[in-house]
């Protein structure tokens, strides 16, 4: 029986927890060494939502948040996005450039600098992921999105909406403490992805 | 005003007057509001993909436009609306990302609203008022004591259809 959200045990879990872990770790890594800071990483969670309750996710449907969205394609399939909140995505720009260049909205250069970071982050985490396993994995260009929070999310989650009730979405939140730039990772791998994911890391 | 009643991804829901339905941060999806001024029983549906016929695993009715606008009116009937004065204003199906790439995830909301006035069309339905397509996310309310569709948005403003 090919393998569904509903017949992963909890061992399996476990293992995709541990490959968010890894992969969030790399990334938290990489913006750690970009902006000469302190990067905090929390334990990643494993979210197996039915589709009406993804909206609670991130604090609600309609909080504004700066969305970053990469198809993942390669020996599996799948999205991954990195999710600021609007005002940390404010923070996070004039922290790269190292002065207050962000007025009330994020103009061009500041939605290219959040493309280019979610670029390099969303690079190492897949670059680790497929150290790791042994996949080849290819992430798509960024695209950035700022807007509703609900509105940002269900772009993945749609993709579930083909094979199941219920979306699975690995959450990893990180946070800069000092001047409290709040972000989350998801890897969030199509239904099909489990079982060569899986077998890869011999849990299968 | 009476509390709104909330319709999450993929969910439906009736009320009669004096309640209200909404649904939040609409990205690709549709939000279907059926709305029988006669009787003033409204239902919202929160369609997340076309047809349930291109897909193997269908459990799920108000996952689909084709199933889950029959099903509302069937709902809405249930709850005393009159089938033949039942009409429609529908929002949503924007693009939230720009991509080069052309596959059919990233086209999915202008699918969705194709197959949201398909499904009316076969059901004699019509379509009174749309907010569709573009590349932000809107927030609906409606409101059963005149059937208004309020339209929310951050940055492309707010208006009612």
């Amino acid at each position: 029986m090919a393998l569904s959200l509903d017949t992963l045990n909890s061992m399996q879990i476990d293992v995709l927890r541990e490959i968010g872990n890894i992969g969030a770790g790399n990334a938290a890594t990489a913006l750690a060494k970009m902006l000469a800071k302190k990067i905090d990483m929390d334990v990643p969670k494993v979210n197996i939502l039915e589709f009406r309750n993804v909206g609670d996710l991130l604090g609600g449907e309609e909080r504004v948040v700066a969305g970053i969205y990469f198809k993942l394609d390669g020996d599996i399939d799948g999205s991954i996005m990195f999710i600021l909140d609007y005002e940390s995505a404010k923070k996070l720009i004039n922290l790269l450039f190292g002065q207050e260049i962000v007025g009330e909205t994020i103009d061009e250069m500041g939605q290219s600098a959040l493309q280019e970071v979610g670029n390099i982050l969303a690079g190492s985490y897949c670059s680790s992921l497929s150290s790791l396993t042994g996949l080849k994995l290819n992430i798509s260009v960024p695209s950035l999105s700022v807007d509703m929070a609900g509105a940002i999310l269900s772009v993945p989650v749609i993709l579930f909406g083909q094979v199941g009730d219920k979306v699975m979405l690995i959450e990893t939140d990180f946070s800069e403490g000092g001047d409290k730039v709040n972000g989350h990772f998801f890897l969030i791998p199509d239904e099909g992805s489990f079982e060569p994911l899986l077998q890869s890391l011999g849990v299968l | 005003m009476a509390d709104l009643v909330k319709v999450g991804m993929a969910d439906m829901n009736t009320v009669k007057f004096p309640g209200g339905l909404t649904t939040l941060g609409l990205g690709s999806c549709v939000g279907v509001c059926l709305y029988d001024p006669t009787t003033k029983v409204s239902g919202m549906v929160h369609v997340m993909l076309p047809y349930s016929t291109q897909i193997k695993n269908n459990s799920n009715i108000a996952k689909f436009a084709d199933t889950g606008i029959v099903a509302l009116v069937d709902d809405m009937v249930k709850l005393g609306a009159k089938r033949n004065k039942i009409h429609a204003k529908i929002a949503g199906g924007s693009q939230m990302f720009a991509t080069s790439d052309t596959n059919d995830v990233m086209k999915i909301g202008a699918r969705n609203v194709q197959a949201t006035k398909e499904t009316l069309g076969k059901l004699s339905i019509p379509i009174m008022a749309e907010d569709t397509g573009g590349n932000y996310g809107r927030t609906i309310e409606l409101y059963s004591e005149n059937g208004a569709l309020l339209v929310k948005t951050i940055g492309y403003g707010v208006k009612t259809i």
